[in-house]
């Protein structure tokens, strides 16, 4: 945040609209999980206001919008990689079925030259 | 001797000492938090049944919480912004609100860690109770850590502002920093544990 007194009014002033948002957020979050939709949606929706929740929270009471540093964002930039890497780790790994025994569709059928056979 | 760099910013970062620690431990704290969301995907995902949140979680005392956290997080914004101006008064008021508001979410919290406990809603009940005593309970240690930090800039380290204030302000800025995080993980734990 900038020293001049007038800037620092300036944003007391979005501070208090950042928190009108971020209550709105919360009772649109809890209405929105009432809603009688299929639980992908219901997870997509939360997540959603919960990101925007977040990002209003990170932009404006941590200042990071008008933080200018290169090492900060790289910092940063490195963390959300790695982040996003942890959020797609359980999907890969439940993805991943090497080694894991499989049936084959057929597995039950008669063995048809066998029974020829005798 | 004098620590250099804890008001003004280093050339080659851009930013003072204190805002760069704090950030790197912030980042680290990331990947704290995002390991167990991590585990709540793969635990979620593997689960052959998996309860809804309202099944074992009080949604309005946790919509409560919620507000409190962020009007914790909203004083402490505030206590910052009143030393910038430079009303120590407004900030020891606004910075006692930062210090009692998750006081009264951890009043909160106890009384429904005490609920689950008499319905023996242990973590050994299930996987979702599990995490959730997992993911709450880290976070409530964050909480204590954050009313600890903030109590010491309420009362005895304080002082500062009257010798040191820009030295003070960056201070209050980098728990300011902290305490935010806080709050921001509670924003995504809430949804996921108590609505989804």
């Amino acid at each position: 945040m900038s020293g001049s007194a007038e800037d620092v009014r300036k944003h007391i002033a979005t501070y208090k609209k950042i928190a009108g948002a971020l209550a709105v957020g919360t009772v649109v979050t809890v209405l929105a999980s009432y809603l009688d939709v299929a639980i992908s949606l219901a997870i997509t929706i939360a997540l959603i206001i919960a990101t925007i929740k977040g990002s209003l929270v990170a932009n404006y009471f941590m200042h990071l919008g008008e933080e200018r540093s290169a090492w900060l964002k790289l910092t940063l930039g490195l963390t959300a990689v790695f982040w996003l890497a942890l959020m797609f780790l359980p999907i890969f790994t439940l993805s991943d079925h090497t080694g894991v025994a499989k049936t084959l569709p057929n597995a039950t059928a008669p063995v048809e030259h066998e029974a020829e056979a005798h | 001797m004098e620590i250099p760099y804890t008001v003004q910013a280093r050339p080659d970062t851009g930013l003072n000492n204190v805002k760069l620690g704090i950030w790197l431990f912030l980042a680290s704290e990331v990947m704290l938090f995002g390991g167990l969301f991590s585990a709540y995907v793969l635990l979620r995902m593997g689960a052959v049944e998996w309860p809804l949140g309202a099944e074992f979680l009080n949604i309005p005392i946790g919509t409560v919480n919620t507000a409190i956290l962020i009007a914790s997080s909203v004083t402490m914004v505030m206590a910052f912004a009143s030393l910038k101006l430079g009303d120590f008064a407004k900030y020891k008021g606004y910075m006692l609100a930062t210090v009692l508001l998750p006081v009264l979410f951890l009043c909160i919290k106890a009384y429904e860690y005490y609920e689950k406990v008499s319905h023996d809603h242990l973590p050994s009940h299930s996987t979702f109770l599990a995490i959730y005593w997992t993911m709450t309970a880290l976070h409530g240690l964050h909480i204590v850590g954050g009313i600890v930090v903030n109590s010491y800039f309420w009362g005895p380290g304080s002082k500062m502002w009257h010798t040191k204030p820009a030295m003070f302000e960056n201070r209050v800025e980098a728990a300011g920093l902290y305490w935010h995080f806080v709050d921001l993980v509670w924003i995504f734990l809430f949804p996921v544990l108590y609505l989804l």
